[in-house]
């Protein structure tokens, strides 16, 4: 049984690793972890046999990670992902290059974006305190872009190309100031890749902007209306805080596949991402056995500072969510009244050029500018509301989701420490009985055998002790580092966000009061 | 609403500036004092203070319904002896449906709002309600006092028992007749408008009337456009004003749950969106008063002059076919006194309409432009207001959150 144990060795295509099941107390966490098993994910393959979960895929948590071995670590790591395993066949046939077509905004909306500062909102502070207990000496300084949107291809195969910039004096980059092309699906594959080894051990890794069928399938038919470009740019600027996130995330900037994803120029195309793949209905039953099991783990807390943190986020995904959703009211109708704002000033111009006294004509005339005016500030603030206000709160939104799922796996891994120290006990009772049978010639295989299982089901347990302290401490860091930037991200939003309802102000009294000597002018 | 709503005091709710120095006059001063709101009706207390001998007192007051303004207006439209005059146009009927269905469904206990946020709606739909009740009170009163100053309609007998009778005046009835006659009587009226400016005997020699009958045309046309798209912005300042009330509440509640480094964020910007609430909410009344309430009262004071062109045109139809049967009589040598006659007392009320219709005409333009001018004027600088409060408003939360950091 001790082979069944053994990773594969470094190499080979994996396959999902089925377990022999134990006396059946195992069912529950094998299942779970046998489906958790994302065939894409390398497995570190120099560690030892003994495993805490044969899928735990990313760096042990026996070993403090953070350190020296991180290097090598991860090197190994990245071997195995760009290695030919059946999942990375590409889909798309190496035909020749498909046309690119760039988009090219011709509506209102994009051009004023990208005149706005507020278009890729410098929500995150680049602050260099920020560096936490790094060994290398390098200076947290990494700035992300993501900008020109491209489309590439055509019909229901094409896709979007976004360029993404990096602008660091980190020595772990090779260059100083690269870009690279990446589409949507190879941002959700490096989250992905994130998520299977970092989450399980309580790191709060970013989640990943939402995929949108009904969005795309207009960009992809070629709808080249201010609806896709809306679609396009608020996935833009998704993906660009989405980098920006992670890249802040100390131990996740360490990783070599981000490293990867923001470097090579070729990346291979993540196809486990697509909703209905393989993976993803994996990933579909996944959640589902997630959802069943939270329901089952009742963890004794021992520890207030988890329950508290649990209710708190609780809470404020409720009190988040209402926001939300009120916010986004509020951009609905601040658009309505843009479009009502330019409706009546296009009617007050006519009005103006029927009416026939010639000071009251010109008047009318100037009032339908204002309102025109007007109804672009209108537009621009809508913008701020959305992009500034509403996003930042769906964002944590989801972040929360992701601080929730961390908290998760640390039941799981006390349910699994748990269950083995059930096991254990259950082993010595099965020794104590044959201490106390009457069979010579089976007796001493069977009690050797069962020594040797008590062995290992001690290990385990003191693993799993191990483990379980080893993700309440990460958690306790990630929680602390996470809520520190909360608050920063939060203040800094609203302060935009108010300066952009200032700006709006400001513009209003300019416009009323050059039109006020008009409107006296009347005679 | 089964309260009677009082009119308060003091608040900017004529749109007085509508009419003519009203209240300069002493010889007739006509005011509404006072106004209720009983369910389905509201009775407003007209109060009249007079020199003139045709009242039997110097200072009357009667209550008065919708209706009776109504037929008022109608007894003057219909009189011919005012054919040459702009009849001030009927206050519209008081509208409080909507409001009233908000408020029904506000109160259908929607449980998806917070105590706090139906505390605020309420407040919110109650201002709107009042503010819709001072609208009616003075478009009602802006409607006496047009006629009250005008020369020839104040000497009218009608108006004096509107003003003074103290019974009922019982017209409910006589309006739903009259109702459904004027509906017949708008189909021939534009029938008979195409009619007469296509005949082609028809000839409008005078260059004024026919400016202004074609400015007329359009500008109606256009006064009644801007007024539905005004209107449209103005709900949606409305709209924006009530959306701040779950964010203010959704933030307090926030702000009292989170940890501490953000509480202050949070309280304060509950704060700020309440009293920027309060800010859109007036910004929202004041277009509604300002340009709204102007454009529709030109959009009906329009029609009332178009209406006068009309009557001239039929003075002048008649005018011409009296010509024809004069012409008729005197090539068939008979009957033509009684024709004469007839083509003379034509003529001559052609011409007293004409010269009648062209000071009014006159006087509504000079009307309009002073009223546009004062309105404009007044919506300018309440809106600087509004954007100056709320810029100092916002800059000032601004202040005290970059402290915090």
């Amino acid at each position: 049984m001790a082979a069944e144990r053994e990773p594969p060795p470094l190499g080979e295509a994996r396959q999902p690793e089925l377990e022999e099941l134990e006396d059946g107390e195992d069912l529950f966490t094998s299942t779970v972890s046998t489906l958790e098993s994302s065939p894409s994910s390398p497995e570190p393959a120099s560690l030892p046999t003994e495993d805490i979960s044969t899928n735990s895929n990313g760096p042990k948590t026996a070993e403090i990670i953070l350190d020296d071995d991180r290097e090598d670590l991860f090197a190994e790591a990245t071997e195995e992902v760009s290695l030919d395993s059946p999942e990375r066949e590409p889909i798309l046939s190496p035909d020749p290059t498909p046309a690119i077509t760039p988009v090219t905004p011709t509506t209102l909306v994009t051009p004023r974006m990208e005149s706005k500062s507020i278009t890729a909102p410098v929500i995150f502070d680049r602050s260099r305190e920020e560096i936490e207990e790094e060994a290398n000496g390098d200076v947290f300084d990494i700035e992300i872009n993501v900008s020109d949107p491209e489309k590439v291809g055509d019909g229901m195969n094409a896709y979007m190309a976004y360029r993404v910039t990096t602008k660091t004096s980190l020595s772990m980059f090779h260059k100083n100031e690269f870009s690279v092309k990446r589409r949507f699906s190879d941002f959700l594959g490096l989250h992905s890749k994130l998520a299977t080894k970092y989450l399980h051990v309580g790191y709060i890794v970013p989640p990943a902007p939402e995929k949108s069928i009904v969005g795309m399938t207009k960009v992809k038919v070629g709808k080249e209306d201010s609806s896709s470009t809306e679609f396009v740019e608020k996935r833009r600027a998704a993906l660009e805080r989405y980098l920006q996130r992670t890249v802040k995330h100390p131990t996740l900037l360490q990783d070599p596949d981000l490293r990867q994803f923001l470097e090579s120029s070729e990346l291979p195309r993540a196809v486990n991402t697509q909703a209905l793949s393989g993976a993803g209905i994996l990933r579909m039953v996944n959640k589902a056995a997630d959802a069943v099991n939270k329901m089952t783990i009742k963890m004794n807390e021992s520890d207030a500072w988890f329950e508290e943190k649990q209710q708190q986020f609780e809470n404020l995904d409720q009190q988040l969510r209402k926001l939300h959703a009120s916010v986004e009211a509020l951009v609905c109708h601040r658009k309505e009244l843009s479009a009502n704002t330019a409706a009546f000033a296009k009617s007050a111009a006519m009005l103006g050029n029927s009416e026939d006294h010639t000071a009251l004509s010109r008047a009318l005339s100037q009032l339908a500018e204002v309102e025109e005016k007007i109804d672009q500030l209108h537009q621009e603030q809508a913008f701020a509301d959305f992009y500034v206000f509403s996003e930042l709160l769906g964002d944590y939104i989801r972040l929360i989701a992701a601080v929730k799922g961390v908290l998760d796996h640390r039941m799981k891994c006390w349910q699994k420490w748990q269950d083995a120290q059930v096991t254990l006990q259950k082993k010595r009772e099965a020794e104590a009985k044959l201490q106390l049978a009457n069979k010579p010639d089976k007796l001493q295989q069977a009690k050797d055998e069962i020594k040797e299982e008590i062995e290992e089901w001690e290990t385990k347990v003191q693993q799993g002790e191990r483990d379980f302290e080893q993700i309440s401490k990460t958690i306790r860091k990630e929680v602390g580092r996470f809520e520190k930037e909360r608050v920063k991200d939060f203040k800094t939003v609203i302060i935009k966000y108010l300066e952009s309802l200032v700006q709006t102000q400001q513009q209003l009294i300019k416009y009323w009061e050059a039109f006020l000597p008009e409107a006296k002018a009347i005679a | 609403m089964e309260e009677p709503l009082e009119m308060p005091p003091g608040e900017e709710s004529k749109p007085c500036s509508l009419s003519e120095e009203l209240a300069t006059d002493p010889s007739l001063q006509v005011e509404i004092s006072d106004a209720v709101s009983e369910r389905d009706k509201v009775k407003f207390t007209v109060q009249t203070k007079s020199s003139l001998p045709h009242f039997t007192r110097p200072a009357l007051s009667v209550v008065r319904q919708h209706e009776d303004f109504v037929w008022l207006h109608d007894t003057f439209s219909e009189n011919d002896e005012y054919a040459g005059i702009i009849i001030p146009p009927a206050p519209p009927r008081p509208d409080f449906e909507a409001s009233r269905e908000k408020l029904q469904r506000l109160g259908e206990g929607n449980s998806t709002l917070t105590r706090e946020e139906f505390a605020k709606m309420k407040q919110e739909l109650e201002g709107e309600y009042l503010a819709i009740f001072k609208k009616t009170v003075a478009m009602h009163e802006v409607f006496l006092q047009r006629l009250a100053a005008h020369p020839v309609l104040r000497r009218d007998h009608n108006f004096y028992v509107f003003l003074e009778y103290d019974q009922d005046l019982s017209v409910r009835g006589k309006n739903r007749k009259e109702l459904l006659g004027g509906f017949f009587r708008n189909i021939v009226k534009s029938a008979d408008e195409a009619l007469i400016t296509g005949v082609s005997g028809l000839k409008e020699v005078d260059e004024f009337f026919e400016h202004e009958r074609t400015f007329l045309l359009e500008y109606h046309a256009r006064v009644r456009d801007t007024c539905l798209k005004a209107d449209r912005v103005m709900r949606s300042h409305k709209s924006l004003a009530e959306d701040y009330i779950p964010i203010s509440v959704a933030l307090g509640s926030l702000g009292t749950q989170e940890v501490r480094q953000l509480q202050t964020s949070f309280l304060k910007l509950a704060e700020l969106f309440e009293r920027l609430r309060k800010l859109e909410g007036r910004v929202a009344s004041d277009e509604d008063l300002k340009l709204s309430d102007l454009l529709k009262y030109y959009m009906r004071d329009s029609q009332a002059a178009k209406d006068l062109l009309y009557r001239r045109l039929r003075a002048l139809a008649d005018y011409e076919n009296a010509n024809k049967a004069l012409d008729r009589a005197r090539m068939r040598n008979k009957e033509v006194k009684p024709a004469e006659a007839h083509q003379q007392l034509c003529c001559q009320r052609f011409e007293q309409l004409s010269a009648s219709a062209k000071q009014e005409l006159t006087d509504f333009k000079s009307r309009r432009i002073s009223a546009f001018r004062k309105n404009l004027i007044e919506l300018a600088e309440l809106e600087l207001k509004h954007a100056k409060a709320s810029s100092l408003l916002l800059r000032n939360t601004l202040i005290v959150l970059k402290g915090d950091a």
